[in-house]
């Protein structure tokens, strides 16, 4: 989200709003994209990006190819420099990665001339998540600039909450961060507008509460003593909601870890607009595709 | 073997607190005179008009990769590119494959080094394998003549075999290079903490991983009596810490490379894999402590760590890149910037470049003393020129200073009397 413009951020979205209308009809597909090549490169799992770039595609009747990890040939040894050479010669229209190495969409623009778009790399970031929860809350309160938003937990590790922040800065939004002293970036002074590792002090007054999953196989002894003082101290439960605004909105990337950082009751709340972000992730992904490969104005027909 | 003579060249010899217009006299492969006035007689010329006539260089601190990972780097081409860069003498790191751990792989070291273009002394590993747990073969590889120990790539995280190995090496009169890493800190992290490893989401290593180790190393070493050699310092921290210990008489020594004074971490932006090295690139204000450390004395050498790696190890994820550049041909241009920049005098700079590093590995070199061996470096401090790493003698390309000018560059390289590279 660093390249992107404010102005970009809202093109995005009004294109999404379109986008989203398509997906509400009976037929669920335009020939936008007809004859468009979108290979949707995975080197590290994933469920949710992955079907919804690829849903994506598809509405637009772009030809949508994917790949994963475990059945690439990176598995057998070749170098991702010549697995992404390789790609590229069979003329694809746009690749669409996820790596869990940061940098590899990057590194992959200055090998090969076609368009890449980032899925998610490693620790740096996760724009098309990022701009399904522009979408989202700004559909929901009708403006993004002027809104405070807490953003909870694991932020060291979190490409969301990193394109998160940057971009909601962006835009004109304040950003809390708040986790376990040892879930922060060294310079969370300078990417936040407020740091807190009080969870009530960031329900207080938000507008938007963005709850992160915590990976806690990999972060328990170190990252935090156990699961349970973890959802002790951070955890998002009706009693902490009751210190939130009534209209305030929950926000969660997914998976949910149910009952650690955030309990069932909140995730199927009133605030929750949880399910919108995975409908919205499909209308954000269907105006990138279509911004980027430059689809032309049939998109009403 | 001819004779040379080096005429109307500034001679700077700081072991002997010379500097100034002299004419150099080169005899059977050993300085023979310096005066005022050497009359040509038959013997081969070098005008050194405008130039400065110095002591080879010596750089203690490089990875020559032979044997094991010849495609990196050979002993040859090693040589080739000391040459070309200026240096006369050089040391060269143990972590070979097999580690350089005992005397048959310090012998075959040796072998090669007869037919190179310098002088090459391999550095004995510390501990068998690099593992940091038993001592290697000191006393064989001391008796064949390595130059110093170092697990150099790996620190030696255990103190109590650290204590060990230098209480064992002090025997041999061997200082021990530590490569000072907290591993369990810095954890694999692939460039600085700080700003530029949170924008890119990438681990980075803090620099209080280097400085605890530094910390650890000076307190064994006073205790021990023992001297202690810290490779590429590259934090404000460790300035301090080794100034401190130089204060009070502690027998430590430290090295700076060329890349930890001259950029910093912004250089890893856009994920340039050019960029990263152990220890990482730092901060504008390590730049500046290491070059005070350098001007006053707290830092003894320039070594550049020459770390030469194939393009197919470099061109991955970052996270997943090799370590190091090589730095054997940019060296003397880098470190040219510090006279330039009135941080050193020339005559400190040449220092730090020969005698200095040939007292820490306890080579006779460095000096151009009448009756030396004649290992000269010929300077043209005003040469500007662009770094190509195309045209670089090394194997290695991988350096983040490709497309960089610099003014200042070796034009003759002498071995024992005999040019081994001019430009």
């Amino acid at each position: 989200m660093t390249d992107l413009s404010s102005s970009d951020i809202g093109q995005i979205i009004e294109t999404a709003k379109v986008m989203k209308a398509i997906s509400e009809r009976d037929v669920k597909k335009t020939p936008t994209l007809r004859g468009r090549t979108v290979i949707n490169f995975f080197t590290e799992p994933s469920t949710r990006t992955r079907t919804s770039f690829e849903i994506a595609g598809k509405r637009l009747s772009a030809d949508v190819i994917n790949i994963s990890a475990a059945g690439s040939s990176l598995s057998k040894g070749e170098s991702l420099k010549d697995m992404v050479y390789n790609l590229d010669a069979m003329k694809p229209d746009m690749l669409v990665v996820r790596s869990g190495f940061a940098g590899v969409p990057s590194m992959m623009t200055e090998w090969i001339e076609c368009p890449v778009v980032n899925a998610g790399d490693g620790r740096h970031e996760h724009p098309s998540q990022c701009l399904l929860d522009l979408m989202t809350i700004q559909e929901k309160k009708e403006r993004l600039e002027g809104l405070k938003v807490s953003i909870i937990g694991d932020i060291l590790n979190s490409r969301v909450a990193k394109s998160n922040m940057i971009a909601m800065r962006k835009v004109g939004m304040s950003v809390t961060a708040c986790g376990p002293a040892t879930l922060l970036p060294v310079n969370i002074e300078k990417i936040a507008d407020k740091v807190t590792s009080s969870l009530d002090e960031a329900v207080d007054g938000a507008d938007v509460i963005m709850a992160l999953r915590v990976q806690t196989e990999r972060l328990e002894r170190i990252g935090f003593p156990n699961v349970r003082e973890y959802s002790k101290l951070f955890g998002l439960g009706l009693e902490r909601m009751k210190k939130a605004k009534k209209e305030a909105l929950v926000l969660h990337p997914g998976p949910i870890n149910q009952g650690v950082e955030i309990s069932p009751e909140v995730a199927e709340g009133p605030w929750s607009v949880i399910l919108d972000q995975v409908t919205n992730g499909v209308a954000v992904r269907m105006a990138i595709l279509y911004l980027l490969l430059g689809g032309g104005l049939q998109i009403n027909d | 073997m001819t004779d040379l003579l080096i005429k109307n060249g500034r001679v700077i010899d700081p072991a002997n607190g010379v500097d100034g217009q002299f004419d150099l006299l080169i005899e059977k492969g050993k300085i023979s005179a310096v005066k005022k006035k050497i009359s040509d007689g038959s013997r081969k010329i070098i005008d050194a008009k405008g130039k400065w006539v110095a002591p080879g260089l010596i750089d203690i601190h490089t990875h020559f990769r032979e044997p094991g990972y010849e495609y990196k780097e050979t002993i040859e081409t090693g040589a080739r590119s000391a040459a070309v860069g200026g240096f006369t003498s050089v040391a060269c790191m143990a972590n070979t494959n097999p580690v350089n751990d005992c005397g048959s792989v310090t012998e075959f070291i040796l072998d090669k080094a007869k037919s190179a273009l310098v002088n090459v002394h391999p550095i004995g590993a510390v501990t068998r394998g690099l593992k940091g747990e038993a001592l290697a073969d000191i006393g064989e590889m001391a008796q064949l003549g390595v130059a110093a120990l170092s697990d150099d790539g790996k620190c030696i995280m255990n103190g109590s075999v650290l204590r060990a190995a230098m209480q064992y090496a002090s025997m041999f009169g061997l200082t021990i290079m530590e490569h000072a890493d907290d591993s369990a800190i810095s954890q694999n992290g692939s460039l600085n903490e700080g700003e530029v490893s949170s924008d890119l989401g990438l681990t980075g290593a803090p620099a209080i991983a280097e400085d605890v180790i530094t910390a650890r190393d000076i307190s064994i070493a006073e205790y021990c009596k023992a001297p202690i050699h810290l490779c590429h310092v590259s934090t404000a921290g460790c300035v301090q810490l080794i100034r401190h210990a130089k204060d009070r008489g502690v027998k430590v020594t430290a090295e700076a490379a060329p890349h930890h004074f001259s950029i910093t971490e912004d250089a890893c932006r856009g994920y340039n894999t050019n960029a990263k090295m152990a220890p990482p690139l730092r901060t504008d204000s390590d730049v500046t402590a290491i070059i005070e450390g350098l001007s006053d004395g707290a830092i003894d050498c320039i070594a550049s760590d020459h770390a030469p790696h194939s393009l197919f190890e470099k061109e991955v994820e970052f996270d997943n890149a090799a370590f190091g550049i090589v730095g054997l041909e940019t060296s003397l241009g880098l470190s040219m910037a510090l006279v330039h920049g009135g941080h050193m005098t020339p005559a400190k700079l040449i220092e730090a470049m020969s005698y200095k590093p040939a007292g820490i590995i306890g080579i006779d070199r460095g000096t151009l003393k009448p009756g030396a061996v004649a290992d000269v470096t010929i300077i043209d401090p005003g040469l500007e020129w662009t770094v190509d790493p195309s045209k670089f003698k090394s194997k290695g390309r991988n350096t983040p200073f490709a497309g960089r000018e610099l003014k200042g560059k070796a034009v003759y390289t002498i071995v024992k009397g005999k040019v081994v590279s001019k430009c």
